[in-house]
């Protein structure tokens, strides 16, 4: 029964009540992943599942046997941060910070799925290709909730970084 | 959290057996049941990991689709056939929730979720029949704006949540189970239940039976479907109300129409009697609206909601006139 986070092998936990949230934050220590509102309606405990971005608060750990988890804490690169949170910084996109890791992993999942051609509701047409505008960012982007209200600045570092790819 | 076992079915038949005899729950994506049992108003002694099983979209025979009831909500919506030839279903399922949520739930797992009334969530304070039947409900003299108009009993006004499932109940979708007699299907305008005097069984599953998919049918004319949710805000909240619907013209005549509406009764509401004031009629916003005031003419509405019959009004009179012009 293991699970690999951030490239390490993990043992998952022997109780099945345990979350994922609760399991990456008090099994393996890593605390970048936040504990909101433990109901999925925040967004904070987002983290990356064999590339998709989940709410950890809402998973069971022992359901992701096997599973790939991408937690904030494995976005750098050595001491070089990923762009995107470089790019938080630079637009302004957190205050308390709170929010940050579960925002920065929505996105690159986000990212992925435009790059997939997955539409969202606001798409006009549904068959055409995924075009980042604000709208679709702060549609695809509702999941995270940011109280401080760096939304906008969240969605430039956004646009800069991992939805340029995407146009690209 | 109540202490439960957790066990991974390897195909249908296996998770009928792991769930017989015991207060077992199947789980799919977890995003409401694990909620449920947190919140200790879900407390099963058993989950049956049903997740693994079929997540597969297939073309039917007769020009439909067979979902797998373990596709997730996003695989579903990204379908190139499902956003081309149903559009409904796919911006139905792109209104709910969030995207995380949508990568982690399931088909089955949308048709069998809760109801968000917080008179059902909330297990220290409230009354609730649905929760703990004869206890009676606090919403229908609390707070009730997001409660049910149409269909709702003394028992309960709790209003279904999912989006999905009122794209489906106006697609005639059907619902294939399996059960321990057997397996069988159920037109999925059949599966949901009005509260009446057991607001406890939200659908007519007999205890055990899984839900291993969901079938479209070919319906041509759905290609000109859509769906519009209004809500408190622009994204991820429940829908005050919503709209699904479907038109078919000939000329300025209405030849075919299915109509549903969601957050307004306790399961997906499919408007039978706007689509028979519809049919054969012109598609003028008259017409529309007359149909729409034929739909809501039993509204019962509670002291906070009376203002979803007119959003209900006025969102199908939009939406049919949004598709008027796009079919014509």
């Amino acid at each position: 029964m293991s699970i690999n986070v951030n490239g390490s092998t993990a043992k998952l936990p022997i109780d099945a009540r345990v979350s994922l949230l609760d399991f990456l934050r008090d099994d393996l220590h890593l605390y970048g992943s936040k504990k909101g509102c433990n109901q999925g309606a925040c967004g904070a405990c987002t983290v990356l599942v064999d590339g998709e971005r989940i709410l950890s608060c809402l998973a069971l750990a022992v359901q992701y046997q096997g599973r790939k988890i991408i937690t904030v804490e494995g976005l750098a690169e050595g001491n070089a941060l990923h762009p995107l949170q470089q790019a938080f910084i630079d637009h302004d996109g957190l205050q308390c910070g709170y929010c940050t890791p579960g925002q920065i992993c929505s996105a690159i999942g986000m990212a992925t799925e435009a790059k997939r051609g997955v539409p969202s509701y606001v798409s006009s047409d549904l068959g055409a290709e995924v075009i980042l505008t604000r709208d679709e960012l702060q549609e695809r982007m509702s999941g995270n909730l940011c109280r401080c209200g760096a939304h906008n600045g969240i969605i430039d570092a956004i646009r800069e970084t991992v939805a340029a790819e995407t146009a690209a | 959290m109540t202490p439960f076992s957790y066990v991974r079915a390897i195909d249908a038949a296996d998770a009928l057996r792991l769930a017989a005899g015991s207060a077992a729950a199947y789980l799919g994506g977890g995003t409401n049941l694990v909620d449920l049992m947190r919140e200790t108003v879900a407390r099963p002694d058993t989950l049956v990991d049903v997740s693994g099983l079929s997540d597969t979209i297939e073309e039917t025979d007769g020009g439909g689709m067979l979902i797998g009831a373990a596709v997730r909500n996003t695989a579903l919506a990204e379908h190139r056939a499902v956003r081309t030839r149903y559009p409904m279903l796919a911006r139905a399922i792109l209104a709910g929730a969030s995207a995380q949520i949508r990568n982690m739930a399931t088909v089955g797992g949308n048709l069998l979720q809760r109801t968000r009334c917080s008179y059902f969530y909330d297990t220290d304070g409230s009354r609730c029949n649905k929760r703990a039947p004869g206890a009676g409900c606090d919403a229908i003299e609390g707070f009730n704006r997001n409660h049910a108009i149409l269909g709702a009993s003394a028992m309960c006004v709790a209003t279904h949540p999912s989006d999905m499932c009122v794209a489906l109940v106006a697609l005639d979708a059907t619902v294939h189970l399996q059960g321990g007699r057997g397996a069988r299907t159920l037109p999925f305008t059949a599966l949901h239940r009005l509260p009446v005097d057991h607001p406890e069984i939200d659908t007519v599953l007999e205890p055990g039976e899984l839900i291993t998919a969901v079938e479209l049918p070919p319906l041509p004319f759905a290609k000109t479907s859509t769906y519009r949710k209004v809500r408190d805000r622009a994204s991820y909240a429940f829908a005050l109300v919503s709209v699904a619907a479907a038109l078919q013209l000939d000329g300025d005549r209405i030849e075919d129409v299915r109509i549903a509406l969601g957050g307004v009764a306790h399961k997906p509401w499919r408007a039978f009697k706007a689509e028979a004031a519809l049919r054969n009629g012109p598609a003028t916003e008259e017409a529309f609206r007359a149909a729409a005031i034929a739909e809501l003419a039993d509204a019962t509405p509670l002291r906070d909601n009376r203002f979803k019959v007119e959003l209900s009004t006025r969102t199908l009179i939009a939406v049919l006139g949004d598709l008027a012009g796009a079919a014509a």
